[in-house]
């Protein structure tokens, strides 16, 4: 009887994957191109920046947080790292006295700046006991403003080759970007895993009260965690930007939501203290497949986007379910 | 007219495994104010929630004003003259007195079909009632804005416009100062006069000896008996609200007291409604018991010693050496660890495993290169308590929501013997724990005082408090007012320091 109710229980908690995966199934039989190598690696190039992303976000998430800031910053770091990495002679230069830079010290500028907007975040959450979604929503209009002022509003393109090479390349058929995402996943999966830092966030997000009162440092991790996220983002922008060469102020927008959707899919709790860098991985994947799929079933955009939205809320519904089943 | 104005004859009650009610009396006169006096967890609440149907009483009946009733639920009672100010008031802050007040019942004017809600009526009866408890306020400010006496007067003065002929005020004064109170006295008065009458639950025997005519006590859940207040002297109330035998078997004490570890002088709270200048000290290898009825400040006391909450005044020395504690995390780098009352809210790390809610506090002594975690040692931590709690667990990887409750506060002391800190508060280290992890846990603490720390324990349960401290400290109304040892340490005479203002 117990076991007939956990498999019911199972299936429904599961029950996005699952959808996806009987989805990612048909379209594979009806639409062989889906199942080709070369779309495969495209997912595969896809979802890379958007589980950095998602790594950032996940942080947020765990500690009762979020961050609506992400998708600005992604598109203002993806601007910033243009603009920088624009050739000497690119038509319409937006700096064009800018010197020419490493391009691995235009990667770091722009971490530098996100996460100064990362450290404000982290103050406002963590200090001035804004809600993260109020503060965070602030910054996200912050930044786009900035994004703004920068561009102008005018599209940047004529990338150096050595921002494409880095972004675009790959070694032995394996794309680059396919392990830079490799080496974040790993890095966070070990600060959640391996570190006091990490523990001390699950401990936040488990009870905040009792971790504070067993001598947890709330302000200083939230801060640290919103710090790593803005990094995050930055890194995803510079990726972004150099993958599709060319870069404007909408990069990024609504990025967050995704990340925040991706993050409940593969079991990043809401309600915080709960996730894993795996499951991140898994949800991003899950959302890839999604577009992937409809995209190769020939369904409009427009209706891609709602079919986007529904799997957001039932997502999250089913994540509070489980954790109102078990009160 | 019926003799008394609300009767209950009989009253029991059980919960799953416990007696909370057994055959409880309580007769209250017209236009008086009958005290209910009992311990901590003598049933006061639960009969006052009998009385208003949250509770289904097992057995006995209620008689209002000769009738005999049935009621259900707070609204019925409401409906037969009886209200309830409640200790912890529950009103709309941000809305106006009137229209809390009139909550769930606003008075409506017709436009055609259309009904919508008469300020104006209500305003003007809002004054009226106002006026009736002397409080000459604008119905349209915010309730907010008052004090809780103030309030308080409001809660009165919407039970009396509901025509409530009984009221009862549990614990009312616990947060007001010396004048509130007289006001609040003043207005009791007032009504009494016209007839209504009132229960009063309190701790305070000052309090109870000025505005009580009868009083009636309980213990452990059974009715010891009611008297005119003139019949009893405050020794007689005392003795007879504790008046049990220690039957409770506790582990020897056999742990020796050695020199002071710490000082606190003068701890005086930011809120002028919290404790006031407190002083005690401590001894190594000493368990310093904190007596007192809920509502001295005793927690909120030894929260401010551990840093969750702030002082205005008052200076703590630890071995001698004066610190400075601004939040938990400076308390534990001094060597000071707590164990608080709220396990859920402020101890456990529910959706977390043993392993983390063990080492959480400690994670410093596992660092590796500054950075990584050895995890093996962490483990090793974990399984070492574990064992030597015998915390009942399939394996280290167990949420700790899944535990029972002794077995999750074996593993939150577990968290502070990792750590390892010199003095230990424990708030109601036992309680919702079944006796035989308490006995477990009162030998955890002898074997802590052996070792030479100091331990601090809350407790509000009497035999616990004699029975496993080597001194104990009482507090009233939040200030300590005792200090008792060896043979002075009586259920008495705790009680009559407990009672004092």
């Amino acid at each position: 009887m117990s076991k007939k109710i956990n498999i019911k229980d199972t299936l429904i908690n599961n029950g996005i994957v699952l959808l996806l995966a009987v989805l990612v199934v048909y379209v594979s039989i009806n639409v062989p191109a889906f199942r080709s190598f070369a779309n495969l690696k495209n997912l595969a190039i896809n979802a890379a920046p958007r589980v950095i992303v998602a790594l950032g976000v996940s942080g947020c998430l765990i500690t009762k947080g979020t961050d609506l800031s992400a998708g600005r910053m992604v598109g203002l770091a993806g601007c910033l790292a243009g603009i920088m990495l624009q050739k000497p002679d690119a038509p319409g230069k937006i700096w064009p006295n800018f010197p020419q830079l490493n391009v691995f010290l235009v990667l770091l500028i722009c971490m530098a700046v996100c996460s100064v907007f990362g450290l404000i975040n982290g103050i406002v959450v963590a200090y001035l006991n804004v809600p993260a979604f109020i503060g965070t929503l602030g910054m996200q209009m912050i930044v786009y403003g900035i994004a703004l002022v920068v561009t102008n509003a005018v599209p940047i393109g004529g990338y150096r080759a050595d921002f494409t090479t880095v972004t675009q390349g790959n070694v032995a058929g394996i794309p680059f970007l396919f392990i830079y995402l490799v080496i974040a996943a790993a890095i966070i999966w070990f600060v959640y895993n391996y570190t006091r830092h990490g523990k001390y966030m699950y401990a936040i997000g488990g009870n905040e009260s009792a971790a504070e009162v067993s001598g947890v440092n709330v302000k200083k991790t939230k801060i640290i965690i919103y710090v790593t996220a803005a990094c995050l983002y930055a890194i995803a922008g510079f990726l972004f930007s150099g993958k599709s060469g060319g870069a404007s102020v909408n990069l990024g927008m609504s990025y967050e939501l995704e990340a925040i959707a991706a993050c409940t899919i593969g079991g990043v709790s809401v309600n915080g203290g709960i996730g894993r860098v795996s499951g991140v991985i898994i949800g991003v994947a899950v959302f890839e497949l999604l577009k992937s799929s409809l995209q190769f079933l020939g369904v409009n955009t427009n209706y891609q986007f709602i079919a986007q939205g529904i799997v957001i809320v039932v997502a999250i519904a089913l994540d509070i379910r489980k954790y109102i089943a078990k009160k | 007219m019926a003799e008394y104005r609300l009767e209950m004859h009989g009253i029991s009650k059980s919960f799953p495994g416990v007696k909370a009610l057994d055959n409880v009396n309580l007769s209250v006169r017209p236009g008086t104010v009958h005290a209910l006096m009992g311990e901590n967890g003598a049933g006061k609440s639960t009969l006052m929630k009998c009385l208003f149907g949250i509770y289904k009483m097992d057995e006995g009946e209620v008689l209002v004003d000769g009738q005999k009733m049935n009621i259900s639920n707070p609204d019925e009672a409401l409906h037969h003259g009886l209200a309830m100010v409640h200790q912890e008031l529950q009103p709309v802050p941000d809305r106006t007195i009137a229209e809390n007040m009139y909550l769930g019942r606003y008075p409506l004017k017709s436009y055609g079909p259309l009904k919508v809600i008469d300020h104006k009526t209500m305003n003007e009866e809002t004054v009226k009632w106002l006026e009736n408890v002397k409080m000459p306020f604008d119905p349209k400010r915010k309730l907010g804005e008052l004090s809780i006496s103030q309030m308080q007067s409001v809660e009165i003065a919407k039970a009396v416009s509901q025509d409530a002929r009984l009221i009862i005020l549990d614990e009312p004064t616990s947060s007001l100062t010396e004048n509130e109170v007289e006001a609040l006295f003043s207005i009791v008065r007032d009504l009494k006069s016209r007839g209504v009458s009132f229960v009063y639950i309190s701790h305070k025997m000052a309090e109870i000896r000025q505005i009580a005519d009868d009083i009636t006590i309980m213990r452990d859940g059974t009715y010891v008996g009611s008297w005119n207040m003139n019949d009893i002297s405050d020794n007689e109330i005392v003795k007879q609200m504790v008046g049990r035998e220690l039957t409770n078997v506790y582990p020897p004490l056999d742990n020796e007291p050695g020199e002071i570890l710490m000082e606190v002088k003068g701890y005086t709270s930011i809120s002028d409604r919290s404790f006031q200048d407190c002083s005690f000290k401590l001894r190594r290898g000493e368990i310093l018991g904190f007596g007192g009825l809920v509502g001295a400040q005793r927690t909120e006391l030894m929260e401010a010693v551990f840093g969750i909450r702030h002082i205005k005044s008052g200076e703590i020395f630890l071995n001698g050496k004066q610190i400075s504690i601004k939040c938990p995390h400076d308390a534990i780098k001094n060597g000071i660890g707590m164990i608080t009352e709220d396990r859920r809210g402020t101890g456990i790390l529910g959706c977390l495993s043993i392993a983390d809610n063990v080492s959480i506090a400690s994670l410093d002594n596992y660092l590796e290169a500054g950075v990584k975690l050895n995890t093996k040692k962490i483990e090793e931590l974990v399984q070492d308590n574990v064992g030597k709690l015998s915390i009942k667990t399939p394996s280290s990887k167990e949420l700790i929501r899944n535990l029972s409750g002794g077995n999750q506060q074996k593993v939150i002391i577990s968290r502070w013997l990792a750590n390892n800190p010199d003095v230990l508060i424990m708030d109601e280290p036992t309680r919702g724990i079944d006796v035989g992890a308490k006995y477990e846990i009162y030998q955890i603490m002898i074997e802590l005082a052996k070792q030479g720390k100091g331990i601090i324990m809350i407790s509000s349960e009497m035999p616990e408090l004699l029975g496993v401290s080597n001194r104990i400290m009482v507090m009233c109304n939040k200030r300590i007012t005792g200090e008792l040892s060896g043979e002075e340490a009586t259920q008495e005479n705790v009680m009559k320091y407990a009672t004092q203002f």
